[in-house]
């Protein structure tokens, strides 16, 4: 047995072949998808809309896999052991895993074929194409999937109709009041919502539809319609091979996920295991990972799913978990606010049976745990906002039920592995990988799990960076040692002192090497340079935007041969300039200052470069000023002291030229003003940047750029880039957004004020050391011998430049 | 004893380094906050670059330190061991204020606890950086 095909490409065979793959296969294992690419995130296809690439959500192909897209199976063969394909072709198997999935349930009115479904990314293209010239849209389906699509109607400007067959909304998730609740939320965003109403035809005229008739009658305008009404599984390949389907469709699988053909396997949404078909993620990897492990030898069995449900949709947290009746329940019902809460309950009010929420989840996280266990508190309790957050959980209670993974697991994780953080526990578990929901949790057992996890910046400060930042900012400190006589212990030391010197930096802007400040900084802002490893100096100047004239350029390019320097290209679009001594900087630094060069901060924690590429004024597809923005960024962020670097780029269209998605904070024109991208980076760890707005006019952009940059240097840890502070902030990229957009803390006006600071007292550090005498004798390499050239720095030549000799 | 002067002790600042050439050694010497004068070989063994006097000084468990500026690993500025790799250490040389005020060092070795000096003008001088940088 060692040739496994698969049959179809989507998040299943995905599972099923990356376990595969981790399990050690030694075989090999053919995908064959019908769709152009390989399986990608369906869970988040509708940020598709809002700017993520197709390539952003498509899952990478494991190691050793052979894939065929774009190819259709036309026939199973089950006597020769090979699929059929359509392009004449076949494929022989020993195991056959079918992960065919599942289709849009159309229903056969008149006109249907005019209509949209919402699945794949190509029906996203073919609806943002339509939805161009359209005002108005429908929606057949008000369940999980129907939002999805409203929400994406809505957000490409269409007046949006939900049509669903039911009473009311989400019907599989919530009752009757929740329903009413989540319909208030939806109609006060402007959607209108049609419950209990059917579809009698799709009225068009020719291919263009006009508008959907319902069956009292009346029509509804719309020149878009889109059927998410349901899923039926694909098995009309099971079907004509003669293996098992059930009566309302679904391939007939036992608990292993085996078909009746014991060769063949099936998993996902085309499967029927125990007389249900599953169409959410956490039921379908398990069945892929169940499959996996018997086509290896295993034993392991699928018995059914939690179908617990979380989700925000259209801006409103609604959860399902356990069972939807139960003997008795206790319901909170806030229509004002927007909230409705139930849980259900065993007779003897003791055992908790589940839950509906709407407008808050945060029962969900708190108590989905305790389904089918002794309530932990009385209901009451529980459902007024509070009460169950600090909820010792059974090691049973499944934390993650998208990976499978309980407390105990986490808990064996922390006190076994010593794993410490959310990220650790990530890796290690794979809990939270998927939806992210249980988070929270995680990060409640990592408290609870008695490892203590020390905010302490270094054995002098008892306080994370971001404490000393609001210690410093709220009393108004202006030194270290003012602050390690009053807030520390001991005389700092390499950590702390720089901590606190970008802090003081941050806050205040006065130069870094004033007074006792000088003694505070690192390495390369101690000189002002970036030091390498033979004790020498890099320069670069700054070059904002990358743009540069040919006289700018010539100075450069004299300096650097004047002073002998190694010279070459930085990937920030500047010139970096090696091999000075501590004694040449300040002369150095003369000729450019003199040339109109300012310092460019490679050496600080501090805004590095905004990099550009030539944008509207040049390039035939740019469609905004690129350049023009990245030098306008450049300025006005020079000189910022961060908690870490800060890398920017500005792309003047969507071919994104700057590769503004690998930075900090990047920047991507549309035909309508900005989208603006946060913690990327590149490095060790590489991250793509998340789109936190879009559509921005150029005012908007700089505001929120303010924002974002303030916060973090408000709230980052030491050294934390904006990558790992994005995915360290509690509520992650919404929460962010509220602060910052929306306002949430009330300290918007603080962190404009302080940016404002920032660019009023900017001044050039390296031309303000040039105008000291006292900042300018440090520069020397010998205190009792100024003038003598270090004799431990020796350089060999390299292709035409110089190159460090190491003594040993 | 030779020693050897290489610069008034008012061009030494508080919490740093300075590097002097002391026949053809790279000798580094630090002033601490309460005027503690210590002198290390300038050269990171870890790295072999003559760096450490540009590293920055502070304390470990109450005794004074300087971390190399390259790969950062910290020093004892009274016994020159490392902390961080017990593989690692610098010499350390007698250094005292002479006549004149001038800081004079010594490359002959042996003084057991390393070669550090109360300069008596400790605390005025950790003041003094106190008062001055306090209204920056």
């Amino acid at each position: 047995m060692n040739r496994i095909v698969v049959v179809g490409y989507g998040p299943t065979a995905h599972r099923l072949v990356e376990t595969l793959t981790d399990k050690g296969f030694g075989g090999t294992v053919t995908v064959i998808g019908e769709e152009p690419r390989p399986a990608y995130d369906r869970v988040h296809l509708t940020s598709y809309l809002s700017g993520t690439s197709a390539e952003d959500l498509t899952y990478e192909v494991p190691a050793g896999i052979v894939t065929r897209l774009n190819t259709r199976v036309t026939g199973i063969d089950r006597e020769t052991r090979q699929v059929t394909l359509a392009d004449g072709g076949a494929e022989p198997y020993d195991v056959l895993v079918l992960a065919t999935g599942s289709a849009p349930f159309v229903p056969p009115v008149p006109g249907a074929e005019h209509a949209f479904v919402y699945r794949t990314i190509e029906d996203l293209d073919a609806i943002r194409t339509a939805a161009k010239d359209a005002a108005e849209g429908v929606v057949v389906g008000g369940g999980l999937l129907g939002l999805e699509a409203a929400d994406a109607l809505r957000a490409l400007g269409l007046k949006t109709h939900i049509v669903e067959m039911s009473p009311w909304l989400m019907p599989r998730q919530v009752d009757e009041g929740g329903g009413s609740v989540l319909k208030s939320h939806i109609e006060g965003l402007g959607l209108a919502v049609h419950a209990g109403a059917g579809v009698q035809e799709i009225v068009h005229d020719g291919e263009q539809v006009t508008g959907l008739r319902k069956p009292d009658g009346a029509v509804l305008d719309a020149q878009v319609v889109v059927f998410s009404a349901g899923i039926r599984p694909r098995d009309e390949l099971a079907r004509a091979a003669g293996l098992e389907v059930g009566p309302r469709g679904g391939i007939v699988v036992d608990a292993g996920m085996r078909t009746s053909d014991p060769a063949i396997y099936a998993v996902g949404e085309c499967a029927l295991a125990g007389g249900m078909v599953y169409g959410l993620v956490a039921p379908c990897n398990t069945m892929a990972e169940v499959a996996a492990d018997r086509i290896m030898g295993g034993s392991a069995t699928f018995d059914g799913a939690d179908l617990s449900t979380k989700l925000k949709l259209l801006g409103v947290e609604v959860a399902q978990f356990g069972a939807m009746e139960g003997a008795l329940d206790v319901t909170y019902m806030d229509p004002v606010g927007g909230v409705y809460k139930k849980l259900f309950i065993s007779d003897d009010a003791r055992t908790l049976l589940g839950g509906i929420c709407v407008g808050d989840a945060s029962p969900y996280t708190q108590l989905r745990p305790f389904v089918g266990k002794e309530l932990p508190a009385s209901p009451s309790d529980l459902l007024f906002s509070g009460a169950g957050a600090n909820l010792d959980l059974p090691d049973e209670a499944q934390v993650c039920s998208c990976n499978n993974v309980c407390a105990g697991d986490v808990r064996t994780a922390i006190a076994d592995k010593g794993v410490t953080d959310v990220p650790g526990l990530k890796s290690c578990t794979r809990a939270g990988t998927t939806c992210g929901s249980c988070v929270p949790l995680l990060k409640q057992l990592l408290e609870k799990s008695g490892v203590e996890v020390s905010k302490a910046l270094c054995e002098h400060f008892t306080y994370s960076r971001a404490e000393l930042f609001d210690i410093v900012r709220v009393r108004g400190i202006t030194t270290f040692s003012e602050l390690i006589t009053r807030h520390g212990t001991g005389r700092g030391c390499d950590i702390c002192k720089p901590a606190v010197a970008s802090i003081l930096a941050s806050l205040h802007n006065g130069h870094v090497l004033e007074g006792e400040r000088a003694t505070l900084q690192d390495t390369n802002d101690k000189f002002l340079a970036n030091m390498q490893k033979n004790g020498t100096y890099s320069v670069v100047p700054r070059i904002p935007g990358g743009e540069i004239t040919p006289d700018k350029l010539i100075v450069i390019g004299e300096v650097a041969r004047d002073f002998g320097l190694y010279t070459k290209i930085t990937g920030g679009q500047r010139i970096d300039l090696f091999g000075a001594t501590v004694d040449q900087l300040p002369e150095i630094w003369r000729r450019l200052v003199d040339a109109g060069f300012e310092s460019g901060h490679a050496y600080g924690k501090a805004l590095r470069t905004v990099k550009s590429c030539v944008g509207s004024t040049w390039c035939r597809y740019g469609v905004q000023d690129s350049v023009g923005m990245a030098i306008a960024l450049e300025l006005r962020y020079r000189g910022l002291r961060s908690p870490h670097k800060l890398k920017s780029a500005v792309s003047g269209c969507a071919r994104e030229c700057a590769e503004a998605r690998s930075k900090d904070f990047g920047i991507i024109a549309t035909e309508q003003g900005w989208n603006l991208y946060v913690g990327g980076n590149g490095g060790f760890k590489p991250r793509h940047a998340d789109l936190l707005a879009t559509d921005l006019s150029s005012e908007e952009l700089i505001r929120t750029i303010d924002r974002f940059l303030m916060f973090y240097i408000r709230t980052a840890d030491r050294l934390q880039r904006t990558a790992a502070w994005l995915e360290s902030l509690d509520g992650g990229l919404d929460y962010l957004r509220e602060v910052i957009m929306e306002d949430s803390l009330g300290i918007c006006a603080d962190l404009d004020a302080q940016m404002e600071h920032h660019i009023a007292t900017y001044a050039d550090e390296w031309a303000a050391t040039l105008d000291d005498p006292e900042k300018l004798s440090r520069f020397v390499s010998f205190v009792n011998a100024p003038g003598t050239p270090d004799p431990s720095i020796v350089f060999a030549s390299e292709r035409g430049q110089i190159k460090p000799v190491m003594a040993r | 004893m030779s020693w050897t002067p290489i610069c008034p002790v008012g061009a030494l600042r508080p919490e740093s380094g300075v590097c002097a050439l002391v026949d053809g050694v790279q000798v580094a010497v630090f002033l601490t906050y309460d005027g503690d004068l210590y002198a290390l070989s300038n050269l990171d063994p870890y790295t072999g670059a003559y760096v450490l006097s540009r590293g920055i000084v502070g304390t470990r468990q109450g005794e004074p330190t300087v971390a190399s500026p390259l790969h950062k690993q910290v020093y004892s500025l009274v016994t020159g061991r490392c902390f961080d790799d017990e593989e690692l250490s610098v010499p350390v040389y007698p250094v005292r204020v002479g006549d004149g005020g001038y800081v004079e060092v010594s490359l002959e070795r042996g003084i057991a606890d390393g070669g550090h000096l109360k300069t008596g003008l400790a605390h005025a001088s950790g003041a003094a950086a106190l008062t001055a940088s306090a209204g920056g």
